[in-house]
């Protein structure tokens, strides 16, 4: 089955470019570290479920781009043709000449109504193309006026139109300090819109992943370009192919599905985060050896004491004693304390994947108390390797992972919103101060029930 | 990709103006090696085919023909842009896009808004239309002009209600040169006041200048330049006042230089919507995120680096040093410390060779020293363009909407009632057709409203101060106890 990818605003394009070039050179990589029956599978299956075939054999991104100004559409359409290794189809973008100024209500109230037919209509030839959908995958920014404003109406057009398909939002979380100054409140008003109309949000903040280019890959000059593809080598550990079932050789079909059924067990709990293990520059690759124990430990300390990566993670945090309840309910200004989860999926490609060993994330004391380990946690393995780490592990996530970021945000727009700053700004074009107090409301209380675990 | 008008007006607008086209030309002619008409160029140059009469000949795509200014000169003296249309601009200029007369506004304001604003609007809203007809896509009527005089002062404000009311979703950025106190013009302060009111009901962005920061950065690079010890490691093309021999031979007439800069901080602030970038800001985003409230539109500007050294290597103290400076006083187009006052919001409009950890690792480095209001203590907006300003590698521009702004207006308003005590010169105002007292008093109070905005602003500023203090005494206070032995 395919997924569409809906790349949105200059956020989304870039980091659109990075995937499909990741998700690209993977399945092309020679060393696989497996049969080469089984890496003809594996490109296969990935190339199912992201490029369609072109009559001179050039691949196409199953992708639709969509900006309201032309720059980086335009650049990121070149990069890929000049790759000549794939591309995006010629009439696959929407373009417009001038952006949404940074303003969520500009993207959600003028663009969205004025280009919702073009934009639904070029997303329904894509989907066409395909044999099967499995779902949209959709690529934003919250801090924006594409991105975000742009992106909440789309997404709730696909759940109109396309209910029977599944939504993964990947969404961009800003920089604590600004990238963008109203970007709290353009984060508020799209995180409550997506929460009622997309199936899961799959969350990268740009500081963490600006750690890992420095600490873990040793960039000295760190550039959009560096964080895009750690972020791209991320999801593409999550959504290339892997066995259907423990010990099955066939690729299963329905990634998206499968990912909802596993991660997303109630509605009230969307959100969704990767952790990566390892990860290097890879010139290091050569060099590291590792052992499934190791790598495994790692993950599950980041797990539990919410670390973003594999260096600095505090080893002091445990989980309760089990049988007894947490220590004191989770409150978000205590630190450090134990993250509990939702549900796990621990997702291991390379060699020897099927004898690692995953207990340690399977005891109850981690998950929450309204679910069995049995339900609450999930492993896919694959022999074929990621791009040429022999070993690799991620971890996606459903867990209190992000009730700190989401409180920060919340706190600091509702901070300026007390003041009314900006305000005129965004009811200038018919979002209202009810629209902000809805929205508080909402995310007030997805703090409070993932808090509550 | 969007397009703007330059509206020049009055004297000191079309020599600024004249220095922006300049500027501009040099600036994509460095970028745009294979003479191709582009979209970069689009947004403030029209590519015409010389040789079609009349109006048509508009090419859209294709080998560069003729370039023509997306502009309108204003003025009701022939001299500015008589030179203007003789010097080496004079084919970038559409003769149908004039509007000059021959007698001048005689540094009164109420002559330029109301006896020319009245017989020209006609001519105006004509040649306005003309423009955005040409345009894809209108995004921004850049308007420049001075306060201290009559036809930039005054005409150059009437244009704003016409430009709101005919063209109300394209944005007016206003650059205003207000003057300094040295000003030879008695009555500037009346023209300037009056000038206030239209600014702060009808433009959506104001940048002040102030001739006095112009003339004393010139001065500093002057001495810098012709001291001999740094003046032969300058790269020459490098200064953004105008050329290091230039400057040497003290050849250019006095204001050039310091239009140069008014040109750049222009070019600047347009770099990111008509060049790529890893992170663009367009025109409208400016506004979106600078502007919390609809009359706290001013913002105070400083461009850096003003020079390059001739050193090829960029170490990042050196790219540091950048980011320093233009939160320095020294750095600043009107007279104003930004440290000392509170910060509403701060842009960092960033040229060149820059990546995102070095804005980051500076925003980290500077902000413990600066001061935000409390409900936008992360108030940055951030921009990366590859393309830098020629002759650099890199470049900043900073925009602050900070309430160092006040000083200014307290002290034009100050002038302005020493004036208007003893009314001295108000007849020459009061025989013009419309005008009267309310007029005076009316634009007086806008602005005391206006000042009064700031210092509510910044009387929570006291708070964070005396926080800090509290803070400060309390920890001196457990610092002693510990001391004490036996404790």
């Amino acid at each position: 089955m395919s997924i569409v990818t809906v790349q949105l605003g200059q956020c989304g394009n870039q980091i659109g470019f990075e995937v499909f070039d990741a998700l690209f050179s993977d399945s092309h990589c020679s060393q696989g570290f497996c049969s080469k029956k089984e890496n003809e599978a594996y490109q296969a299956s990935c190339k199912e479920r992201f490029f369609s075939e072109e009559e001179n054999g050039v691949p196409i991104a199953r992708a639709v781009l969509v900006d309201m100004e032309p720059k980086v559409i335009n650049q990121t359409l070149s990069k890929a043709a000049q790759s000549g290794r794939w591309k995006y189809g010629q009439h696959s973008c929407f373009c417009q000449k001038q952006g949404s100024g940074n303003n969520w209500a500009y993207g959600y109230s003028v663009h969205g109504p004025r280009h919702q037919e073009s934009i639904m209509n070029l997303i329904q030839k894509e989907v066409e193309k395909c044999d099967s959908l499995s779902g949209f995958f959709i690529i934003m920014s919250m801090a924006g006026g594409t991105g975000s404003g742009l992106g909440a109406f789309i997404t709730q057009n696909l759940q109109d139109e396309f209910s029977n398909s599944l939504r993964m939002n990947q969404i961009i979380w800003p920089y604590g300090t600004g990238e963008v100054i109203v970007q709290n409140y353009n984060s508020i008003l799209t995180l409550s819109h997506l929460y009622r109309s997309s199936d899961a949000l799959l969350v990268h903040e740009n500081d963490a992943v600006h750690k890992i280019c420095a600490k873990l890959m040793n960039i000295k000059q760190i550039s959009f370009s560096d964080i895009n593809q750690v972020l791209a080598h991320q999801l593409g550990s999550v959504f290339q192919p892997t066995y259907s079932a423990e010990g099955s050789s066939h690729y299963r079909r329905n990634p998206l599905g499968d990912l909802m059924e596993n991660l997303v067990p109630h509605p009230e709990f969307k959100m969704l985060g990767i952790r990566n293990i390892p990860q290097m520059p890879e010139n290091s690759l050569a060099y590291s050896a590792f052992t499934w124990a190791g790598l495994l430990k790692h993950l599950r300390q980041m797990l539990i004491s919410n670390a973003k990566m594999e260096e600095g993670i505090n080893w002091q945090v445990r989980p309760p004693l089990s049988g007894l309840p947490p220590l004191g309910r989770a409150s978000v200004g205590a630190e450090p304390h134990f993250n509990t989860s939702i549900a796990n999926l621990v997702i291991l490609r390379g060699k020897e994947a099927h004898s690692a060993d995953l207990e340690g994330f399977k005891e109850p004391a981690l998950y929450t108390s309204w679910l069995k380990p049995v339900d609450a946690f999930s492993v896919w393995r694959t022999q074929r390797a990621f791009r040429r780490y022999e070993k690799s592990a991620a971890l996606v996530s459903n867990s209190q992972f992000l009730v700190k970021p989401l409180d920060t945000i919340v706190g600091r727009a509702w901070n300026m919103f007390a003041s009314k700053a900006y305000i005129h700004q965004y009811t200038k074009f018919g979002v209202e101060e009810e629209d902000f107090l809805d929205s508080f409301t909402l995310l007030e209380q997805i703090v409070a029930s993932y808090c509550n675990l | 990709m969007t397009q703007s008008v330059v509206i020049q007006v009055g004297q000191c607008g079309n020599q600024i103006g004249c220095c922006f086209w300049d500027l501009a030309l040099r600036e994509h002619a460095a970028v745009n090696q294979k003479g191709i008409y582009d979209e970069a160029l689009s947004s403030f140059f029209r590519n015409v085919d010389a040789r079609v009469v009349g109006d048509g000949g508009s090419i859209s795509k294709g080998k560069i023909s003729s370039l023509k200014a997306r502009a309108v000169l204003i003025d009701m003296e022939e001299g500015v842009v008589n030179e203007i249309l003789q010097g080496p601009l004079r084919d970038v200029f559409d003769s149908k896009q004039l509007i000059t007369n021959v007698s001048g506004s005689g540094n009164n304001w109420a002559v330029g808004h109301k006896v020319f604003g009245s017989a020209y609007q006609e001519q105006i809203l004509e040649k306005l239309r003309k423009s955005a007809e040409h345009c894809d896509c209108l995004q921004c009527f850049f308007i420049i002009h001075s306060m201290g005089g009559g036809t930039g002062s005054g005409l150059g404000t009437f244009l704003l209600k016409v430009l709101e009311d005919e063209f109300p979703e394209v944005y007016r950025f206003v650059t205003s040169v207000y003057p300094s106190s040295e000003d030879d013009v008695i009555t500037s302060p009346y023209n300037s006041i009056l000038a206030m009111k239209e600014l702060s009901e009808h433009a959506d962005c104001v940048l002040p200048i102030d001739n006095q920061s112009l003339f004393d950065i010139i001065s500093k690079i002057d001495l810098m330049v012709n001291s001999g010890k740094l003046g032969a490691a300058v790269k020459p093309r490098s200064l953004v006042t105008a050329s290091a021999e230039a400057l040497r031979k003290r050849h250019k007439k006095p204001f050039d230089a310091m239009n140069n800069i008014v040109a750049n901080v222009l070019l600047s602030l347009t770099s990111s919507a008509r060049f790529e970038g890893s992170l663009n800001m367009d025109l409208n985003e400016i506004s979106m995120n600078l502007v919390p409230f609809p009359q706290l539109h001013y913002l105070v500007s400083s461009l850096t680096p003003l020079y390059t050294l001739a050193d090829v290597n960029i170490p990042p103290r050196r790219l540091d040093q950048m980011f320093s400076d233009a939160f320095s006083k020294d750095h600043q187009l009107i007279r104003a410390n930004p440290r000392h006052s509170l910060y509403l919001a701060c842009a960092l409009m960033v040229r060149g060779d820059v990546q995102i950890s070095d804005l980051r690792r500076n925003i980290e480095r500077l902000k413990p020293s600066l001061q935000f209001v409390s409900w936008n203590q992360e108030g940055w907006k951030t921009s990366l363009c590859s393309v830098p300003p020629v002759g650099h590698s890199h470049s900043l521009l900073a925009l602050a909407n900070n309430t160092c702004v006040k000083p200014t207006f307290l002290e034009l308003r100050e002038r302005f009632t020493r004036l208007y005590k003893k009314k001295a010169h108000l007849h020459h105002y009061l025989q013009v057709d419309g005008m009267e007292e309310g007029c005076f008093t009316e634009a007086v109070s806008s602005l005391s409203a206006l000042i009064e905005e700031y210092d509510r602003l910044d009387a929570t500023k006291v708070f964070l101060q005396e926080d800090l203090a509290l803070a400060q005494r309390t920890e001196r206070k457990e610092a002693e106890t510990m001391k004490i032995p036996g404790r």
